[in-house]
C-alpha cells in the first residue's frame, strides 16, 4: 500500500486576483483521518476546492499518489477523491437514486444504465450509513441528520481514497453530529479510508481526530497531535479569542472552553 | 437487486409514442372538411388525383410534422435548459434566441427580402438573428473559459428586452400590411410551405434528441449543483458549453420556421417532470414526445377553431398551456 496518499507542495491559490493559500505544504498518508480547523475565511474550504480542482493553482502541485491531479481527469480524479460538501441544496428525488449518482464517475461512455453492481454498491453504502430503510423516501423529507448520512452514501458509493468534508457536523444537534463523525471514525478505522475533514468545532476536532491542522490567514499555523495544536496560546492567537484548555475527563483529549466579556472584564 | 427503471421507462416511452402517433392520425382528420379514418386510409391507397390526398397531404401532414419537431425541440431545449440552471422557469425564450430570432424576421419583413431573395428569406433572417444573439449572449458570459450560468442568463433575459423592444419601435412604424405579418409571425404559426425547412426542422429536433441524451447522466449530476456535478467527475464547462449551444440550435431554428410558439418549452417539461420523475435518461425522450403531442392538438385547434380564419398557434399554446399549468399548480398546493 502507498503510504504517502496526497502531497501538497508550496502550494499557492485563490480566486481572480485574490490570493487565499500561501505556501502551502501538506502530506496526508494512507489511513490517515485529519481535521483541518481556522476561523472563517481561512482557507480551509479553498484547499478542498484546490484538492478535487475546482480551483486551479497560481503555484504549487498537488500529488495525488505521486501523481499529479492536474495530469488526470475529472473522472479519473473523481473514482479517487469524493466530497461531502457543505451546501445542502434541495434535491427533488429519491434517496437510492440519489446515492446512486455516486457510481456516475465509473459510468462507461455509452453507459446509460447502472448496472448491477452499482445498485449492490450503492445498496451497500446505505447499508453502511444507516439510510437503507430510507431507500424509498424523497430527499426533500430527510432532516439535517438523515440528510448528511445520504450525503455521506453517496461519497462512499464513489468507492473513494479519499473522502474530504466540508464541515459536515454544521446545523446538527449533538446527537446527529455525534453519530456522523463516529461514522466517519468507523469508516477511516475499518476500511482505512483517509479522511480529511474541515471542523468548525475545535472539541469535535480534538475528540475525533489523531491529526489537527490549524489554518491562520492562508497558512498552516501549526499541524500536529490535538494535544499539540488545541494549546491556548495557539487558539488565542489565531482566534483573537480568550479560552481556557482543559482535559475530557473520560477521553483526555484537550477541552477548549469560551469566557464571556463580563468576566472577562472582571478578571 | 433487480434495476427495474429501464423497462418502466421504456414503458413511458412506448405509450407516449403511440400516443401522439395517435394525435397525429385524429388530427389528421380533423379541419374545415373532416375526412374520417376510412377515407384517409383510402387517400393513401389510391395515391394522387384525390381532394383528400391533397388536403391530406399537402396542408395537413407538413403541419403535424413540424408541430411534432417544433413542439418536441422546444420542450427538449427547455428540458436541458431547465437542468443546467436548475431553474424551472427557465425556457428556451429566457436566453433573448427568440428576440434575436424575431427581431431578424421583422427587419427582413419591413426590408421586404422575400421580394428581393425569395420565400426564404424570413427563415434566414430568423436564423441569423437566433445566432447573433447566442453569440452575442455566450461571449459576454464566458470570462477566462469558464461558462457564467448566471451571467448567461441575466444576459439573455436583458436580450429578449432589448429586442422587444426594438420590434415594438419596428412595429410602431410599419404600415399594415407589415404589421399584419409581424404580428402573426411573432405570435408563431406553423404554416410553413416549404417541404425542405419541415425536413430540416425534423432532423434537427431527433438529432437535437440524440445527442441530448448522451449528456442524461450529466444532467442528473447537474441537478445537484455545478459543483457537485464537478465531483463525481463531470466536465462542467464542456457540458454547459455543449448544452448552451444545442438548446440555442433547437430554440433557433424552431424560431426561423414557425415563429414564436411560448409555452412549450416551460410546461411541458414541467408536467412531465410529475409524471416520470426527474431523471433525464427519461425526461429528456418523454418531454420531446409530449411536446410534440402537444403542439400537434394546439395547433388543430388553432386552425379549427374559427375555420376558415386561423388563429395564432402561439395564442393556444399560451391559453391551454397556462391554464393547465395553473390547474396543476394549485392542484398540488391543495
Amino acid at each position: 500500500m502507498e503510504k504517502n496518499l496526497l502531497e501538497i507542495n508550496n502550494l499557492t491559490c485563490g480566486y481572480g486576483n485574490k490570493i487565499i493559500l500561501k505556501n502551502i505544504d501538506f502530506i496526508i498518508n494512507t489511513g490517515e483521518m485529519i481535521s483541518i480547523v481556522g476561523p472563517n475565511g481561512s482557507g480551509k474550504t479553498t484547499l478542498i476546492r484546490a484538492i478535487t480542482k475546482l480551483i486551479k493553482p497560481y503555484n504549487g502541485k498537488i500529488l495525488f499518489e505521486k501523481k499529479d491531479i492536474w495530469g488526470m481527469s475529472y473522472k479519473e480524479l473523481s473514482q479517487k477523491i469524493a466530497v461531502v460538501s457543505q451546501q445542502i441544496e434541495s434535491i427533488n428525488m429519491d434517496v437510492e437514486e440519489f446515492v446512486l449518482l455516486g457510481r456516475v464517475p465509473y459510468y462507461k461512455k455509452f453507459q446509460f444504465i447502472e448496472s448491477e453492481k452499482d445498485i449492490n454498491i450503492a445498496q451497500k453504502c446505505m447499508e453502511l450509513t444507516d439510510t437503507l430503510k430510507l431507500k424509498d423516501h424523497s430527499m426533500e423529507e430527510m432532516s439535517g441528520g438523515e440528510k448528511q448520512l445520504v450525503f455521506i452514501a453517496k461519497a462512499l458509493a464513489q468507492e473513494p481514497k479519499l473522502l474530504l468534508l466540508d464541515e459536515p457536523t454544521s446545523h446538527l444537534d449533538i446527537t446527529h453530529q455525534i453519530k456522523i463523525l463516529d461514522l466517519i471514525k468507523r469508516l477511516n478505522k475499518e476500511f482505512h479510508l483517509t479522511v480529511i475533514m474541515v471542523l468548525h468545532d475545535l472539541n469535535l476536532a480534538g475528540e475525533y481526530s489523531e491529526k489537527i491542522a490549524m489554518f491562520h490567514q492562508g497558512t498552516i499555523y501549526k499541524i500536529g497531535s490535538p494535544e499539540e495544536v488545541l494549546h491556548y496560546q495557539i487558539i488565542e492567537e489565531v482566534y483573537k479569542t480568550i479560552v481556557v484548555v482543559e482535559k475530557n475527563p473520560i477521553s483526555k483529549k484537550p477541552f477548549v472552553l469560551v469566557i464571556p466579556e463580563e468576566l472577562r472584564m472582571k478578571k | 437487486m433487480e434495476n427495474k427503471k429501464p423497462i418502466k421507462w421504456i414503458l413511458y416511452t412506448a405509450a407516449l409514442f403511440l400516443i401522439v402517433l395517435l394525435t397525429g392520425i385524429i388530427c389528421l382528420s380533423i379541419g374545415p372538411t373532416s375526412i374520417s379514418f376510412r377515407n384517409i386510409m383510402e387517400a393513401f391507397k389510391t395515391g394522387k388525383n384525390s381532394v383528400n390526398y391533397d388536403i391530406i397531404f399537402d396542408l395537413r401532414l407538413p403541419r403535424i410534422i413540424l408541430g411534432f419537431a417544433v413542439g418536441g425541440s422546444l420542450s427538449l431545449a427547455g428540458v436541458i435548459l431547465q437542468g443546467m440552471f436548475k431553474n424551472p422557469l427557465v425556457e428556451p425564450y429566457t436566453l433573448g434566441i427568440s428576440g434575436g430570432g424575431a427581431l431578424g424576421v421583422c427587419l427582413g419583413i419591413v426590408f421586404k427580402l422575400t421580394s428581393l431573395i425569395g420565400s426564404f428569406a424570413l427563415p434566414i433572417c430568423g436564423f441569423l438573428g437566433s445566432i447573433l444573439v447566442i453569440l452575442l449572449v455566450y461571449s459576454l458570459s464566458v470570462k477566462k473559459g469558464i461558462l457564467k450560468i448566471q451571467g448567461l442568463l441575466l444576459t439573455g433575459v436583458m436580450i429578449s428586452f432589448i429586442s422587444s423592444s426594438l420590434i415594438m419601435l419596428i412595429m410602431a412604424v410599419s404600415n399594415a400590411a407589415n404589421l399584419q405579418g409581424i404580428i402573426f409571425w411573432t405570435m408563431g404559426s406553423l404554416e410553413q410551405p416549404h417541404w425542405i425547412l419541415i425536413k430540416t426542422m425534423l432532423f434537427v429536433s431527433i438529432l437535437g434528441l440524440f445527442i441530448s441524451y448522451f449528456f442524461s447522466i450529466n444532467l442528473n449530476a447537474f441537478s445537484l449543483g455545478e459543483e457537485e456535478a464537478h465531483h463525481l467527475g463531470i466536465d462542467t464547462e464542456k457540458t454547459k458549453k455543449i448544452l448552451f449551444v444545442l438548446s440555442s440550435l433547437l430554440t433557433g431554428v424552431a424560431v426561423s420556421v414557425s415563429g414564436i410558439i411560448g409555452f412549450v418549452g416551460l410546461a411541458v417539461p414541467h408536467f412531465m417532470r410529475r409524471v416520470v420523475g426527474t431523471d433525464h435518461r427519461i425526461l429528456l425522450v418523454s418531454s420531446f414526445l409530449a411536446g410534440a403531442g402537444f403542439l400537434i392538438i394546439c395547433d388543430t385547434i388553432a386552425r379549427t377553431i374559427i375555420a376558415p380564419m386561423e388563429l395564432p398557434v402561439g395564442v393556444i399554446t399560451g391559453i391551454v398551456g397556462g391554464s393547465l399549468f395553473v390547474y396543476f399548480l394549485s392542484k398540488k398546493i391543495s
